[in-house]
Parts: C-alpha cells; structure tokens; sequence
C-alpha cells in the first residue's frame, strides 16, 4: 500500500497507456469481426474457412506474435502501434465465432417479416438484424475486452508501457508489491470496463427493460 | 526480407541444433512442461469439478474464476511467485496450473451438470450408488465435453509456457529472452516462429485426438 501511494504519478501514466492500447483494440475487433460475422452466416462455404482461420490465428502465442508483427507490417517493434495489432487480431479471432453466432440468432421469420415489409437491405441490416444479435455481441464485446486487457501486460516484456510495465519493472528491482498492484490494478481495469459493456448493453436494449418490468408487474 | 533470411540462417545453423541450448532440448522442455502443467491441472480440477458439478456446487464461483482468469494477467503470476518463490520452475509451473484450472473445472462441471436428470435418476434407481452413477454414468458421459476442456487448457498453456523463459531457464521463450536482451532481431524472430509452429502442432494434435475419440464414441453407439 506504501509503495502504491508513493508512486501514484507512475501509475496513472501507464494507466492511460494501457488504456491508449486496449480501446484502440477492442473498437478496432468489433469494426472487423461483426461484419466478418454477418458475412460468414451469409456465405455458408465461406463460414468454416473463417471459423478455421479465427481458431487458428488465437492459437498463435502472444509474445512471439508481437515479435513477428514488426516483420509483416514494417512497424517499429516497440511501439503502441505493434501491441494494437497485435490485440485486434486475438480480438478479431474470439469475436468473429461470437458475432458468427450472433446473427445466426435472429430469427428467420423475423427477417422474412423484414423483407416481406419491403425494408431495405441496409435497414434490413441496421433496423432488425444488428439490435436482435446485440445481446450475443455484446456478450461477446465483453469477452474480448476482458483477455484483451490482460493480454496488454505482455507488451512489457518488449517494453510497451502498459500496466504490465509494474509487472517487468517490479521483478528486476525485486518489489512484490509492485507486481501485485500491476496484477490488481489489471483486474480492477478489466472488470470496471466489463461494467460499463454491461451498461452499454442495457441502454442499447431498452425493450428487454420493458419486458423485465412487464413481468414482474 | 534481409531480417528473414538471417532468421532462416539463424534456424539453419548447426550449432543451434545440439545441445543443452540447442533447439530440440528446449522443444522437448516446452512441450515437457506443458504436459506436466496440464496433467496437474486434470489432477486437481477433475475430481474438483466431477465432485461440482455431480451436487450442482459452486456453479458462481467457476464463472468468476473463467471470467476472473480471462483478465488475469499470467506474466503478472510468473513474476510475483518467481519473487516468492526464486527463480526456478516452481513458479512458472504454479502461474501455469493456475491459467489451466479454470477451462478444465469448468468443462468437467457444465459436463457433468448437463446429463439429463432422468438419466441421472434411472442410474440411480437401477441401484447404483452416487459415487457409481457419477463414475459410470455421469462421466462417461460428459467426456467429449471434459476433453474439449483439456484441449483448449492444453492450446492456452503451450502458448503461455513461453513466458515461463523470462524467471526461468526453460523453454523455446529463451531465445526471445537472449535475442530482446542482445537486440538480436533474428534470434528472437526464430524463437518466436518455432513457438508458433508448435503452438499451432499442438491445437491441430489436440483436435485431431477430439474427433477420432468422438468418431470412435459414436460407431460404439451406433454399430453398423
């Protein structure tokens, strides 16, 4: 507790740092992995190859991804740009599955309604499919910002600031508490952004509010 | 491309293939360790999660360890019990067990808890025990699902073992280790590659076994 009121300033910067990182990251997961979804349930030979694919590239260990990004993209490897990537392509990989099975959750005579309605494809899209698949993207969205916030700390070890440079930095100057609060820190973080998907997922979807108090009523 | 032809260099040079140092011992120690990893983590998360799941206990607490563990940060593990513990393979091995147990107790509970009540209630009313039903019945027939458990725990901690390199002398992570420390790109690189292919060996070993033990369940249920 000492060390971690001593060193506040130090906190707050790597703090910001991880979450410079893990944002990026986690938009930049669901702008790929939802359309990626949405195409994958509409073309059906495409979809295992996809699904193949997303469960491969999450196989890929962290660390040596990040060492070979530099190699395929040309950017420098100690930089937030390399541990973005890095983290969109594990987000992209649980999230394209998540968003696969999101759609695939709307119901097909919803849908037919839709069409037969005469509702254009876009509010097709936007109006009827993308608000029924919410609840399993959001499900999903708070998955990936959970391993994505965790994953952030490995950046370190090639020396990316994030909340895991306590983690490295308490280690080589022998400071447990130091590490500890990199591990606390880290949890607290991931679970205050679990709580603010979670909000997000209920002001998104204010019928199923309705349909709660419906109920009780 | 000239980093990459130094790499292959690097990957094709003699002297990296003997030894102590030499990339065949520290395959075998990667793949050592996570084996050892994994089976520690069967012995203590399977009865665990058998014992669960066959009374419906403690279904809050293994949601909170699997989403808990998602977040935890194992660099953060292997770096405080290296602390505790010295520099060794204790604290890799513990940080690892740790990663591990949450997949395999939470396949063997939702494995376990899914076998239809009926089934459970004829098992017993055929007078077995509770111990039997849960050993002949309710095992048998939550294993596809235990053993997707084990695989992806087994896929987590190949990948994860390289981290075990940065408080102890073991694994394929050493050269990431030496060549970030020496600033030598290709080493690293090579390091990073030979993870790579056995991370991505060990998930498609690991799914091929799934499916023959699932062709072979299946042509003893339905005998042609």
């Amino acid at each position: 507790m000492t060390w971690f009121f001593a060193n506040l300033d130090q906190i707050g910067t790597l703090l910001v740092a991880h979450l410079a990182t893990t944002l990026p990251a986690i938009v930049l997961s669901i702008l790929i992995a939802v359309p990626i979804g949405r195409l994958a349930l509409a073309a059906k030979p495409a979809r295992g190859a996809i699904l193949t694919t997303t469960g491969l590239l999450y196989a890929i260990p962290s660390l040596p991804l990040l060492i070979a990004i530099p190699l395929l993209t040309g950017l420098p490897l100690r930089s937030t740009a390399t541990m973005i990537v890095a983290l969109t392509v594990y987000g992209v990989a649980l999230l394209a599955r998540t968003a696969t099975d999101a759609f695939g959750s709307v119901p097909p005579d919803v849908t037919d309604a839709a069409v037969a309605s005469g509702l254009s494809a876009s509010r097709r899209l936007f109006g009827v499919e993308l608000p029924l698949a919410l609840p399993v993207l959001i499900a999903g969205t708070r998955v990936v910002a959970m391993s994505t916030i965790g994953l952030a700390t490995i950046g370190a070890l090639i020396g990316i600031p994030s909340l895991g440079s306590l983690l490295t930095d308490g280690f080589q100057r022998g400071i447990a508490a130091e590490v500890a609060t990199g591990i606390i820190l880290t949890l607290v973080l991931a679970a205050v952004i679990d709580g603010v998907l979670w909000g997000i997922g209920r002001m998104a979807q204010p019928w199923t509010r309705a349909t709660a108090v419906g109920r009780t009523a | 491309m000239n980093v990459f032809l130094e790499t292959l260099q690097w990957l094709g040079d003699p002297a990296h293939w003997s030894g102590p140092d030499g990339i065949p011992m520290r395959t075998a120690q990667h793949i050592g360790l996570t084996l050892l990893v994994t089976v520690i983590a069967c012995i203590i998360a399977l009865p665990l999660g058998a014992w669960m799941g066959h009374t419906r206990r403690g279904q809050a607490t293994i949601a909170l360890a699997v989403n808990g563990s998602r977040a935890l940060p194992t660099l953060g593990l292997v770096t405080l019990f290296a602390l505790w513990l010295g520099i060794g393979l204790q604290a890799p091995l513990l940080s690892l067990v740790i990663l591990a147990l949450p997949s395999v107790l939470a396949a063997t509970y939702s494995g376990i808890s899914s076998v239809p009540q009926p089934t459970v209630d004829a098992a017993r009313a055929l007078g077995n025990t509770s111990m039997q039903t849960l050993t002949r019945v309710e095992l048998p027939l939550a294993l596809p699902v235990i053993g997707g458990g084990i695989q992806s725990a087994l896929v987590q901690v190949v990948a994860t073992a390289t981290i075990a390199a940065y408080v102890s002398d073991v694994g394929l992570g050493r050269y990431i280790f030496t060549g970030l420390k020496s600033r030598d790109y290709p080493q690293m690189l090579a390091g990073s590659l030979l993870v790579i292919i056995l991370a991505l060996l060990v998930t498609a070993v690991a799914a091929a076994i799934g499916r023959l033990h699932r062709h072979r369940s299946h042509l003893e249920r339905n005998p042609s």
